[in-house]
């Protein structure tokens, strides 16, 4: 274990801290330096800073639908217009959330910078793909805004048809920009797929790639594959609009119900493009700060191409009540509870790691512990969702709302959160106030118990989804929610001032602040542009054993037991024949 | 040994990685690995192609199993002398495009030029053909469902804009530009130019050529072949095929009722089979057969014209005074829809692959491939094979399933 001290007469290895001119936040100057870099990290830090910008801008929404449902005929948006505000408001926070934040939050701006890195490479295999993906990104967000700023939206993410294809609002700016960013999602995942595949250094063997890496990889095949489809389902609903082509359009003889079936094709998987690189990041994070060996390492990684794989069978399940063969929805109903199966070996797993490991309560660890709790909840109230009698009565209610919330907020945001905490001394070099990090990951944990546990009592009851007014007996469960929802934003404000104070005054972030054996440990904080500068020499990225808190310096090292040399035998001098 | 002094001289000159040539990227160790990356990606990338493209085959499966009179109908509209021909002029360019990769590690960069020209012309001239054949249906009103405006008793509209041209504009411009570049490079003596715009400019050309085969084909169809074949468009035509114009409206409708009576006939040929099928059907279980008999009554009702009121339970037959043909905007505009989606798409592909194969004309002008750089060849060689092949399925699904 790590807690021990250093044994005597060990050597240390420490690789420092980087001067200015390798830093790659330093090594070059200028804002053209950022737009045209083909450095990952650098595009990493870009779309973290563009996700944060689209998830701030998405939660203020959420805010303001909390808090039109404070009383039973809606307390903020007033006047006659009042519904159709609120629909196109609940429309942007979702719409933005999905394709803006959770979609590209993890694997692109977390994994954008840990990939390499933790992979031992130089950089991505194509770094210019993976700049016209950040761009992708950028045109896709300013085609929602667009969509703001024009006629507004009112369909819902999903933009069903018929409705999609007669309102009035902007549904092709918005489409166009879900179009584009399926298509920088498509080429980050392409890019980590051949990255992982080719350009792994010697020694990186499949099974000594951390797991975040597996997640990665699994939720490539997911971006790869499903993408595509939700790529032509867009474009043939921007065809019925403009043309009314009559595939999806009942009007002219087309069938509604094969939107629902092309759209889900892709968001279902989607939903692991979400979810599974969270289980990546937690995975790694309950090792490092449990300083023990990650428990099932193989069956976490296996779980990750499982749920990658049956997530593609299962898209049926959204669509209980619109219009399947019952044999249909018994089929989608039985494979969707094999999905649970994978999803349930990785809880038990981090719950074994954690057993009888040395636990430091920092803040990612507190994240990823929430994230636990909060997953397993999510996770296991699917159940209720995926099983046909208890769908087809909680269907369209908040049942189905606090169900994805608990997953993806408590579940994807969570990590995410975690994530940074854990990576953010390595991206910045800088510590952040432990203190407040653990307090914010307090009050978001109960603010969001707060905001979505009553949702599940409502939607049980019969409160319907997307409503903008309810009956006046459940007021009271709205209130609860809305007072939880705003305890949530002051916690993730903590959050976000907590680590922008640490870049100005935190204390400078050792290599190695946690004891993690990932190869982005190895290298300095924040990393060199060159990230390596020899292939590095790759161990198990889960065995701690050598890895030793120096209490002097307050940082990690990884130490080598003194070893006796034999002396080199002297070579003589005259050539033996 | 002086000859070993120059030669790390040489090296030493451009870089002080000596192990590192010029293509290769700053972040790949070995020739191998990039070219092993390359292909992967691109590999990847032809898997979300089909997914993309495997959309619109699910959407043309599910209509043409709803509605397959539809489909055999409508696809009497489609020229397959036209398509035939297409098809022929995408597998040549397939085989030009395999012999520039090879020519390419072989290091024989004109052959490569040539062979990219060739690749080139032949997209042009498949588009060239494809004008032709958008431009045909436009004016026929042959549109998807929203804007679909044929009437079988006129099948010509009168005046309207001339779609040929508007389609030729782009590629007009396109074609003066190359023989301009052309001429001023020859003016100024400039021979990379020279090099690059003499192919260019037979590219550019070669769509004409595409028209022109269009032209004569979809005219000497008229004849013998399907229904859209008969009509020679004014437009292009001009004054040889004035005179057939009258002869054409009557072929038209020969055909037409042509092909109703043959789906009746059809019918009546399968009405032995019934019995035994009705018989089958009687079974609970054999509800895929139902549907078949259903299908066969209906579609006998219909061929006998004692069809009157729509008493199924499809659900797209809600509105049930509506009088079954085929040729409305929700029934042939669908296909048409779907006709238009695909081969649209298709053709999106196609512009595609000649703006890489320009990309690659150019570079293979400059010299850039060698026997341990043919990576971008190789890669938009892939990439032109699978779109080859989705037309290979294209064609016979919508042209040959009368």
């Amino acid at each position: 274990m790590s807690a021990g001290s250093i044994p005597s007469g060990a050597q240390i290895r420490d690789p420092g801290y980087p001067t200015h001119s390798e830093n790659y936040l330093t090594n070059s100057k200028g804002i053209m330096s950022w737009i045209f870099t083909l450095d990952h990290k650098r595009i990493g830090v870009m779309y973290l800073i563009g996700v944060t910008c689209a998830f701030a801008f998405a939660g203020l929404l959420a805010l303001a639908i909390r808090l039109h449902l404070l009383s039973p005929d809606g307390a903020m948006f007033k006047g006659e217009n009042a519904n159709n505000i609120y629909n196109q408001v609940f429309t942007l926070h979702g719409a933005v959330m999905v394709f803006l934040f959770i979609i590209p939050s993890i694997p692109a701006a977390l994994g954008n910078f840990l990939v390499p890195v933790m992979l031992g490479a130089k950089d991505v295999a194509f770094p210019r793909l993976n700049l016209c993906s950040f761009y992708l990104w950028m045109i896709g967000a300013v085609f929602f805004l667009m969509a703001l700023l024009g006629s507004q939206l009112d369909t819902g993410w999903t933009f069903y048809t018929p409705y999609s294809t007669t309102t009035d609002t902007s549904v092709i700016a918005a489409t166009m920009g879900a179009f584009i960013l399926g298509f920088s999602s498509i080429f980050t995942g392409l890019n980590f797929i051949v990255t992982i595949n080719t350009m792994r250094p010697p020694g990186m063997t499949w099974f000594r790639m951390p797991l975040f890496l597996w997640a990665t990889y699994a939720t490539s095949i997911i971006q790869v594959l499903a993408t595509p489809v939700l790529g032509i389902t867009l474009l043939l609903l921007i065809a019925e609009r403009t043309m009314h082509i009559g595939i999806f359009d009942p009007e002219y003889n087309g069938d509604p119900v094969t939107f629902q079936h092309f759209f889900w094709f892709y968001s279902h998987p989607a939903v692991y493009i979400m979810i599974l690189p969270a289980f990546g990041v937690i995975s790694d994070l309950i090792s490092v700060h449990s300083h023990k060996r990650i428990f099932g390492y193989r069956f976490i990684a296996y779980s990750s191409i499982a749920i990658a794989l049956l997530g593609f069978l299962v898209w049926g399940h959204h669509m209980f009540t619109a219009g399947m063969s019952s044999l249909t929805t018994i089929i989608f109903s039985a494979l969707t509870f094999t999905v649970s199966v994978p999803s349930a070996i990785k809880v038990f797993n981090w719950l074994a790691t954690m057993y009888k490991g040395s636990i430091s309560l920092t803040t990612p660890m507190c994240y990823a512990i929430s994230f636990i709790f909060l997953f397993t909840i999510g996770g296991l109230t699917g159940l209720h969702l995926g099983t046909l009698a208890t769908d087809l009565h909680l269907h369209d209610t908040y049942f189905v709302v606090a169900h994805f919330h608990y997953v993806m907020v408590g579940g994807t945001l969570v990590a995410f959160i975690g994530g940074v905490f854990h990576w953010w001394p390595k991206m910045f070099g800088k510590m952040y106030s432990e203190l407040f990090g653990r307090l914010s990951c307090l009050i978001v944990f109960l603010g969001f118990n707060l905001t979505f546990l009553p949702q599940f009592v409502l939607g049980s009851r019969g409160m319907p989804r997307r409503y903008a007014t309810y009956d006046p007996e459940f007021q009271s469960l709205h209130v609860m929610s809305t007072y939880g929802a705003l305890l949530l934003g002051v916690g993730l404000t903590v959050a976000l001032f907590t680590l922008l104070y640490s870049l100005i005054w935190g204390k400078r972030a050792p290599a190695n602040p946690w004891g993690g054996a990932t190869l982005e440990w190895h290298c300095t904080s924040p990393p060199p542009f060159y990230n390596f500068e020899r292939a590095p020499s790759v161990g198990d990225p889960y065995e701690f054993g050598n890895v030793e808190w120096d209490s002097e310096d307050e940082r990690y090292v990884s130490t080598e037991p003194e070893r006796k040399l034999v002396p080199d035998e002297q070579p003589s001098e005259v050539p033996a024949h | 040994m002086a000859g070993e002094e120059t030669n790390s001289g040489g090296d030493h000159d451009h870089d002080h990685d000596h192990d590192h040539p010029p293509f290769l990227a700053h972040h790949f160790d070995t020739p191998e690995q990039q070219f092993d990356s390359g292909k992967l990606g691109i590999w990847l990338f032809l898997v979300t192609e089909i997914l993309f493209f495997g959309g619109m085959f699910c959407a043309y499966a599910i209509f043409r199993m709803l509605r397959p009179e539809v489909f055999e109908g409508c696809s009497q509209f489609l020229n397959t002398k036209l398509g035939a021909i297409n098809t022929g002029v995408l597998l040549f360019s397939s085989l030009t495009m395999a012999w520039a990769v090879r020519c390419s590690q072989t290091e024989e960069h004109k052959k490569l030029t040539g062979m990219l020209a060739a690749t080139l012309s032949c997209a042009m001239i498949f588009l060239g053909v494809k004008a032709i054949e958008y431009s045909h249906k436009w004016h026929m009103g042959l549109l998807p469902a929203g804007l679909f405006s044929y009437d079988p008793n006129h099948p010509h509209h009168e005046g309207g804009p001339n779609y040929l041209l508007w389609i030729c504009m782009p590629f007009i411009l396109i074609a003066i530009g190359t023989i301009l570049w052309l001429v001023i490079s020859l003016i100024r003596g400039n021979k990379f130019h020279i090099a690059c715009a003499k192919p260019l400019t037979v590219v550019a050309l070669s769509f004409f050529a595409g028209v022109g085969l269009g032209t004569y084909l979809e005219s000497g169809g008229s004849e013998s072949h399907a229904v859209a074949g008969a009509h020679a468009d004014g437009d292009h035509a001009s004054g040889e095929h004035a005179g057939d114009d009258a002869h054409d409206h009557d072929g038209d409708h020969a055909d037409h009722d042509h092909a109703h009576s043959s789906a009746a006939q059809l019918a009546m040929e399968d009405s032995g089979d019934l019995d035994v099928l009705e018989h089958l059907a009687s079974d609970a279980t054999n509800t895929g057969l139902k549907d078949d008999v259903a299908a066969r009554v209906r579609q006998s009702e219909e061929a006998s014209g004692s069809f009157a009121y729509n008493t199924s339970d499809d659900a797209a037959n809600t509105i049930n005074d509506v009088e079954r043909e085929f040729l409305t905007p929700s029934r042939a505009g669908v296909f048409f829809s779907i006709y238009y989606c695909m081969t649209g798409v298709h053709a999106i592909h196609i512009l595609a692959g000649i703006a890489v194969l320009v990309w690659l004309l150019i570079r293979s002008v400059r010299q850039d491939f060698n026997r341990q750089y043919f990576g971008p060849v190789d890669y938009v060689g892939l990439y032109w094979h699978l779109v080859d092949l989705i037309w290979i399925y294209l064609f016979p699904l919508l042209y040959l399933i009368r």
